[in-house]
């Protein structure tokens, strides 16, 4: 178990050490880092001292060693837009991001879990059928089209909910929540529902896929036949079984929909990261690039090691695929 | 379709013709009998067909400024009071017609989903081939740039090459550009999962007895590698590369939605949601309704034909 513990690790370290070198890449390379950060009036002097301080003239290696080591003590530099440290810009749009993301993930789980149930169990009813033509649909619906079709619908016809911003937030410490107030959890909900369709679709299908399996097991046949409630069965026996999956694809997805949270975020005028980048490629804010990719893909790898090692601790057969795997 | 066949018919038999071997095929059959696959089929076609014959069908062409009039501008669809022959779904505020510019749009969205499918494929195919039978150093190196890939999410690789790209591009060759960047960017995160598909089947192809004997008469790598093991693993990737040519047209539509996609001047449905989108509190909600439902038309019958090949090729369900 150590050895896969290590064996994952230093996977995880060399896939972020290449990301990182992606992110060095396009922060160095696309676009010269002197003539984005001077203002017209300096004199040649002056960017060849800045070029020197910033160690632009070092070698290739000792730059790039140089960016990781920052971006471990989380400095990402400054930005080229509006001048401020990259990390308080990321710091202060996270929370947003991250209450959108959460809701959305609850959403997936609250509505596909009941969902892929009910389309495995009344298999060929008429509402099992409807969900799962709603589930096709929900697929194939990009979420900036769900997010303006919810707009039209809910904020331009109806005027029930906001269309637009945040509401009124909260700081609790340097968080702040748009949780606690009435007009923060209004601005909520059509965001959330909108970058949670794809999600919903994923989890009930999978719901689906292992609950049709599950119900043919034994244990089923036998807790019918020791006359526990079919209902019971199901939702209790059957259910539970099929939750781990479901655990480790929304664990999965959160890194997919922090990035896909971009898209919703630009239809919404929602003040989280994913604004933050849409607005820093508008102005080739490398910096914030880079920053930003890095930390999305860093919550992905490690949330992905995660699911890896819990499943390995779970299940020891995974533990080693070179000496008893291959085939 | 018809796949390729294995190799050496037996050649006394006469062979059927390839309509008739398409008749009497199971997937041919299972396709009669999927009433969703029909009329997705059905659906797709006429979408495809409407948006490349769209020169000569619709009522203007929405890129030639000249023919723009802008009194006819901001007409609602034909069937509210205002509206007006021939705008069947109204006009937007430079008086283009929005029927119009809907098939002109999905004309872009279908070649750049198709086109960037068929880019993703070649590449994967060809690295997962020689990841797969020659192992080693090589394979590692393309696994490991795959795995990099695949760490960080779709969206943000295609967001970043299409950025980087018209950063580092003069202005005058982006919007030239504007389509074979989109292929490319979509292209890059999706070759992967072919490459992974077809290396785990050459890996055990390659150690096959047959493998190993046309090594022995020296039959050239590719050789081997094309007439033999290919045709092994096409029906996964078969399956893979059409849901894949949704998603394709669904990340074309999100980049240019989010304006590092198709310009104004030559929109793709994306682009045109996006133009809408500015619209949307002021009454003219058809300009940015009908590209929308379009879209996920297109996308809706390219995902219902792929689920159906999923379950039709799965020897497992059958």
């Amino acid at each position: 178990m150590i050895a896969f513990l290590i064996k994952r690790t230093a996977n995880a370290a060399f896939v972020m050490l290449a990301v990182a070198l992606l992110a060095f890449v396009i922060f160095r390379f696309f676009g010269d880092p002197v003539e984005m950060m001077v203002n017209e009036q300096a004199t040649l002097q002056d960017r060849i001292e800045l070029r020197e301080r910033l160690g632009l003239n070092d070698g290739f290696v000792t730059q790039y060693t140089r960016f990781v080591t920052n971006a471990v003590q989380g400095d990402f530099g400054i930005s080229y837009r509006n001048q401020q440290d990259v990390m308080v810009l990321i710091k202060e749009r996270f929370p947003a991001t991250f209450e959108l993301v959460l809701v959305a993930t609850v959403i997936s789980l609250v509505v596909g879990i009941p969902a892929g149930v009910i389309t495995a169990v009344y298999r060929d009813s008429g509402l099992a059928n409807t969900l799962q033509l709603g589930s096709i649909i929900g697929v194939s619906l990009p979420s900036f089209v769900v997010g303006i079709l919810l707009i039209l619908a809910f904020s331009v016809s109806l005027g029930w909910l906001p269309a637009f911003g945040r509401g009124e937030t909260v700081d609790i410490g340097w968080w702040s929540t748009g949780l606690l107030t009435p007009s923060g959890r209004a601005a909520l909900v059509l965001p959330a529902i909108s970058l949670s369709t794809f999600q919903v679709t994923l989890v009930m299908r999978l719901v689906r896929a292992e609950m049709l399996e599950t119900l043919r097991a034994d244990y089923i046949k036998f807790a019918r036949a020791r006359g526990v409630p079919t209902r019971r069965v199901q939702w209790r026996h059957a259910l539970r079984n099929c939750l781990m999956p479901v655990i480790t694809l929304t664990g999965m997805q959160i890194g997919n929909l922090i990035a896909f949270a971009l898209v919703t975020e630009t239809v919404f005028q929602w003040p989280g990261m994913g604004m933050l980048f849409i607005q820093a490629v508008t102005f080739v804010d490398l910096p914030v690039m880079a920053a930003y990719l890095l930390i999305v893909s860093l919550i992905f790898v490690v949330l992905n090691t995660l699911v890896d090692i819990t499943y390995a601790w779970v299940d020891p057969r995974l533990r080693d695929d070179s000496a008893r795997g291959n085939g | 379709m018809d796949k390729p066949l294995p190799l050496n018919p037996t050649p006394a038999l006469q062979r059927p013709s390839r309509l008739t071997r398409l008749r009497e095929s199971d997937l041919w059959f299972s396709f009669c009998a999927h009433p969703s696959a029909i009329f997705a089929a059905a659906l797709l076609a006429l979408v495809a067909l409407t948006a490349f014959l769209a020169p000569w069908i619709t009522p203007q062409n929405p890129y030639d400024l000249a023919a723009l009039e802008l009194w006819n501008s901001e007409i609602p669809p034909i069937w509210e009071a205002d509206g007006q022959w021939p705008y069947l779904l109204g006009t937007d505020t430079q008086g283009r017609d929005i029927l119009s510019a809907v098939l002109y749009g999905s004309r872009i969205s279908l070649i750049i989903g198709f086109a960037s499918v068929m880019l993703a494929l070649a590449v994967g195919l060809a690295l997962g081939l020689v990841a797969g039978y020659f192992g080693g150093w090589i394979d590692n190196v393309i696994m490991r740039v795959g795995d990099v890939l695949l760490s960080m999410p779709f969206i943000l690789i295609a967001i970043l090459i299409t950025a980087i790209a018209s950063a580092s591009l003069p202005t005058g060759l982006k919007d030239v550009l504007a389509a074979p960047i989109l292929i490319f960017a979509i292209a890059v995160p999706s070759w992967v999962q072919y490459a992974r598909t077809v290396r785990a089947s050459a890996m055990v192809e390659a150690k096959k007895e047959y493998v190993q004997a046309a090594k022995l008469i020296r039959v050239k790598a590719w050789r081997v590698m094309l007439h033999h093991i290919l045709p092994n693993c096409l029906t996964p990737i078969l399956v893979a590369a059409t849901l894949n040519f949704g998603l394709a047209i669904l990340s074309e539509a999100t980049l240019s939605f989010l304006g590092v996609g198709m310009p104004p001047d030559q929109p793709s449905l994306g682009t045109l949601i996006r133009i809408g989108n500015q619209y949307l509190f002021s009454g003219l909600w058809w300009i940015v309704v009908f590209p929308s439902i379009q879209l996920c038309l297109i996308v809706l019958s390219v995902n219902m034909i792929g689920d159906w090949l999923r379950d039709a090729l799965n020897p497992k369900l059958r």
